[in-house]
């Protein structure tokens, strides 16, 4: 019964969220075209009846319009097209290529984000106004103000360049040195915010009506907090995991720049950069659908921790 | 000393940002075995504050002090891991609002269960059959069916009751009750004192009720104590207050209850007037803005709670002349 309402409910998201990947598609190709330059203006110049060709064979030629329903056509067939850059490997290949190290990186930040976030926010919510609640909360502060690319080369700096602990860029074969400046650089506006987020809705929670119960029913104070305080308090913060991801995957995109590390959003800025159009395309329409997905997931998760939403 | 619960010189102040509130100043009194006390007085007069400072359970920005035995053993004050051998088994209390005063995010059976399997050690069979008896003593109908929902799925009446089913699990000697049917309608509030009563009549648990109606007092308890602004006012049995009130606060409480013999014009009085402002309280006695009687006296020297008897004592000025 229930596991027919949380399918149903599936499916219905599902359908939902085509229309808004059609809209992320659509602004992300345009906004493409906008851009001043072409594909292929780096090279030498070409005379005009090869690049003639070349335009024609890559369907350039044709009317923005028609180029970009055939777009649409390909993408409803699984096909990204080819790299204008690396000509030898299409966009499925290389998004295949780089999503591993850009996984590890991502889901190592989300994993710090949680754990560390909601144990700090904790920690910070029982000792309220404490001075470690204060030192919590001005490194909350401190680490949601402070952007990424800011961040990641104080990092760097620090312990790459002052303290030579760990190496300043690179992925050496995904060695664990040269994952953890870039995880944390990733990792750290997310700790703090969900420290934050934690924090307010347990100190929220611990002055409720039904603590208030369960101390009254000389409960230890440990069981009061992890049987009865910790799942309304976690309800926020896995909504926020949807927004957390979102933000951890576009955050990626510059940390891999600046650390060298061969994944998804090196080449969404090589892209970018070159004006290869099905590579940002594809990367856009990847990063996209996974978002979409992950967010469908958090509100399954979320319906399961809620009782009101899991018997109607 | 054969008193269950005895408390003296009970004090307990807020920190505001606007500066320190008492909540409740100097109250005294005490609870024998099996004994039913109301506690009356307007919104705001302290009475919550009192029972949550006996319990342990004030807001973080509250402090209190006096001395509170429960059983001879100075309680007040203990830290919450020792008051927790005496919270929901030797006393307990049922809250205000049924409503937010169950755990959403768990079952109702491990709500019920988790008090036994604390304090009597049950296994969770044993206790999931004392959660069930229970359930079934307050009257909640088919309990076997609803004991593994989740709060939700149960009305505000139907909440109360298990909060009752879950203050009386472990037959407490002391069983405090907080405005217990203030949230409910008309027809629950019945049932619900209804089952009060019958609680009472087939158990020894002390009961303390607090209301602000007078009405549920007189079915229900032995003694009342009246509190004002944070102050006991007047202490007596139930007799002596509704018969020989002494303090015009009472008799304005007296006036302002709804009876069925009053006919003779049919309309309330209520007391005129605000309670007053905690934080700026008068020099003398409390209830000098609202009181018919009030004379100079009243203005300037604060009444003290004068003992007429053994259980009876009032804080006015008025029949000691000027
Ligand atoms: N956490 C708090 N901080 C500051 N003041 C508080 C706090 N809790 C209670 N008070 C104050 O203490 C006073 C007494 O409150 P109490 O809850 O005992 O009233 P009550 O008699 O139970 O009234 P009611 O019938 O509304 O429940 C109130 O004036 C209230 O403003
Ligand atoms: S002391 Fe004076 S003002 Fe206060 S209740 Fe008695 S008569 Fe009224
Ligand atoms: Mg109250």
């Amino acid at each position: 019964m229930a596991a027919r309402i949380m399918i149903a409910f599936a499916a219905r998201r599902c359908l939902s969220a085509l229309p808004t990947l059609l809209i992320v598609i659509t602004l992300a190709f345009f906004m493409m075209r906008l851009a001043p330059g072409g594909p292929f203006d780096q090279e030498r110049a070409l005379p005009p009846e090869i690049e003639r060709n070349v335009l024609a064979a890559y369907n350039l030629d044709q009317p923005l319009w028609r180029q970009y329903l055939d777009y649409l056509a390909d993408l409803t067939r699984g096909d990204f097209g080819p790299s204008f850059k690396y000509r030898d490997f299409t966009v499925a290949e290389l998004i295949a290529n780089g999503f591993p190290a850009s996984l590890q990186i991502g889901g190592l930040a989300m994993l710090c984000a949680i754990v560390f976030g909601v144990g700090l926010g904790t920690v910070a919510a029982l000792h309220q106004n404490s001075p470690l609640d204060y030192t919590v909360m001005t490194f909350a502060m401190t680490g949601i103000a402070v952007p990424n690319f800011v961040m990641a080369p104080l990092l760097t700096l620090l312990f790459g360049v002052y303290l030579s602990l760990l190496p300043v860029a690179g992925w050496g074969d995904g060695a664990w040195a040269n994952k953890l400046l870039p995880v944390i650089a990733l990792a750290l506006p997310q700790v703090a915010y969900i420290a934050r987020l934690t924090r307010g809705s347990m100190i929220e929670v611990l002055n409720s009506n039904y603590i208030r119960t369960a101390r009254a029913k000389g409960l230890r104070e440990g069981l009061v907090v992890t049987r009865h305080a910790v799942k309304g308090a976690l309800l926020p913060v896995v909504s926020y995991l949807g927004p957390a991801t979102a933000a951890v995957a576009t955050g990626s995109v510059v940390i891999e720049t600046i650390f060298d590390i061969p994944g998804t959003g090196r080449y969404f800025v090589e892209g970018a950069l070159n004006r290869d159009y099905p590579l940002v395309m594809g990367v856009v329409v990847f990063y996209a659908a996974m978002i979409i997905a992950l967010n469908l997931a958090v509100d399954l998760l979320y319906g399961l921790m809620d009782p009101k939403l899991r018997r109607p | 000393m054969d008193e269950l619960l005895s408390v003296a010189d009970l004090e307990t102040r807020f920190r505001t940002p606007e500066g320190e509130v008492a909540a409740v100043a100097g109250v005294s009194f005490a609870i024998d075995p099996g004994e039913s006390l109301g506690v009356v007085g307007e919104s705001g007069s302290g009475k919550s504050q009192v029972f949550l400072s006996i319990m342990g359970l004030l807001a973080k920005n509250g402090r209190c002090s006096g001395q509170v035995r429960f059983r001879g053993e100075d309680i007040l004050g203990l830290p919450a891991a020792r008051l927790n051998a005496l919270r929901g088994s030797r006393m307990s209390m049922i809250f205000q609002d049924p409503m937010t005063s169950l755990n959403p995010y768990l079952t109702v059976s491990r709500q019920l269960t988790e008090v036994v399997v604390e304090h009597l050690g049950l296994s969770r069979d044993q206790a999931r059959a004392r959660a069930l008896e229970a359930l079934e003593r307050v009257g909640l109908p088919d309990p076997a069916a609803r004991i593994d929902l989740y709060p939700h799925a149960f009305s505000g009446g139907m909440r109360q009751r298990v909060m009752i089913a879950m203050a009386i699990l472990c037959q407490p000697e002391l069983l405090i009750a907080d405005e217990p049917t203030t949230a409910l309608d008309v027809t629950i509030q019945a049932q619900i004192l209804d089952l009060m009563r019958v609680l009472k009549r087939e158990s020894n648990t002390a009961t303390v009720i607090i209301t602000h109606d007078l009405g549920v007092v007189a079915g229900l308890c032995d003694q009342v104590m009246v509190m004002y602004a944070g102050r006991l006012v007047e202490t007596g049995s139930v007799r002596e207050i509704f018969y020989q009130p002494r303090h015009p606060y009472t008799r304005g409480l007296l006036r302002a209850m709804p009876r069925l013999d009053d006919i003779q014009d049919g309309l309330l009085d209520t007391i005129p007037g605000q309670p007053p402002n905690l934080q700026a309280l008068p020099p003398g006695c409390a209830y000098q803005e609202r009181c018919p009687q009030v004379y100079p006296r009243c203005r300037s020297e604060r009444p003290e709670l004068r003992i007429l008897g053994p259980r009876r004592g009032v804080a006015c000025h008025l029949e000691l002349g000027p």
